[in-house]
């Protein structure tokens, strides 16, 4: 079990790592939803399948959601 | 304030913080411990006084439902707020959809294919929350998500029919005055504030947990309607919005 919770966090690191060095906010809306993905599953792993159900709804699909709609508004000004 | 003195101000209390930090988190029982001393507790209060399977719902809607009362006010206040800062300027006019009509054959089933499913999930995480992991925040998200399938299945007129904002805003305002109602009852049935006065029914059953599923429920309504508000404003301010004069007509 601690295994798969170390390899959970190393998801999470690297999926973390790549939204930042993400630079163009519509990318960073999908590797944003893929690092919520990599945060449920450690939620998982450490036996909180509640939070990781709000995780995997607000964090990959309602937030990225908003960003993406955000960033069509604001281009759709210029 | 100025770069320097954000590096001075992080430099003092950066260390401060950490010092604090590491003193704080020695007192926690050790990470996967089999004992521990609030969680015992809980657990015990959960499976053996209120019937209750999920003993986290147990803790959020029972043992500190008022800390989820609070949380369920943030949401309603955040939701409020959001609809001001995302109403429509007075520069602003509704415009014509553009490009309606490009969604691809596949995405457009997968759509339609879907709906009926995450609205069944959602439906059903609300309803076994005192039961299985889940309930009404996290089905209520699913339940207000999966119907923005519409969306994706480039369905929006119906979407925008099918969530009239007032009508929403009254659901929304009632479910979370509800949670309240809930609270005074317990206050006046048993003598504390969000008491839990229900029978608690046989563990394991579907009408266990006495509160928890009437919280349950309120707040899947609750959260349903604000997301949906919340999404549909995005939605409003992303495809139908245009500003109509100034200098970036388009």
């Amino acid at each position: 079990m601690m295994l798969l919770i170390f390899l959970a966090l190393g998801l999470v690191a690297v999926a973390g790592t790549v939204v930042v060095l993400t630079r163009e906010p519509a990318r960073q809306a999908i590797t944003l939803s893929v690092f919520g993905l990599t945060l449920s599953i450690l939620f998982v792993t450490v036996q909180a399948p509640d939070v990781a159900l709000s995780q995997l709804a607000i964090g990959t699909a309602v937030v990225p959601l908003m960003i993406m709609l955000t960033i069509q508004k604001v281009d759709g000004r210029r | 304030m100025s770069p320097r003195w954000r590096l001075v101000l992080f430099v003092v209390v950066a260390p401060a913080f950490a010092v604090l930090f590491f003193l704080a988190a020695r007192g926690l029982p050790s990470f996967g411990a089999d004992i521990h001393p609030y969680g015992d507790r809980a657990v015990a209060v959960a499976a053996r006084q209120r019937a209750t399977a999920n003993v986290v719902s147990s803790v959020n809607f029972d043992q500190r439902a008022v800390d989820t009362l609070g949380e369920e006010f943030i949401l309603f206040g955040s939701v409020i707020g959001t609809l001001m800062l995302l109403r429509a300027a007075p520069e602003e006019r509704e415009v014509g959809r553009r490009g309606a009509g490009r969604v691809l054959p596949t995405t457009r089933l997968a759509g339609y294919l879907l709906l009926p499913v995450t609205v069944l999930v959602g439906l059903y995480v609300i309803a076994h929350g005192q039961l299985s992991p889940g309930g009404g925040f996290q089905g209520g998200v699913v339940l207000a998500t999966g119907w923005h399938l519409l969306y994706v299945a480039g369905r929006y007129a119906a979407l925008r029919r099918a969530t009239p904002p007032t009508l929403l805003e009254v659901v929304e305002s009632v479910s979370a005055a509800a949670f309240a109602a809930v609270g005074l009852a317990g206050l006046v049935v048993g003598g504390g504030f969000l008491a839990n006065v229900l029978p608690t029914g046989t563990f394991g059953e579907l009408l266990s947990g006495g509160t928890v599923p009437v919280l349950n429920a309120a707040v899947g309504v609750a959260v349903t309607a604000a997301v949906v508000l919340l999404l549909a404003a995005f939605l409003e301010q992303a495809v139908v919005l245009r500003r109509t004069d100034g200098p970036d007509q388009r």
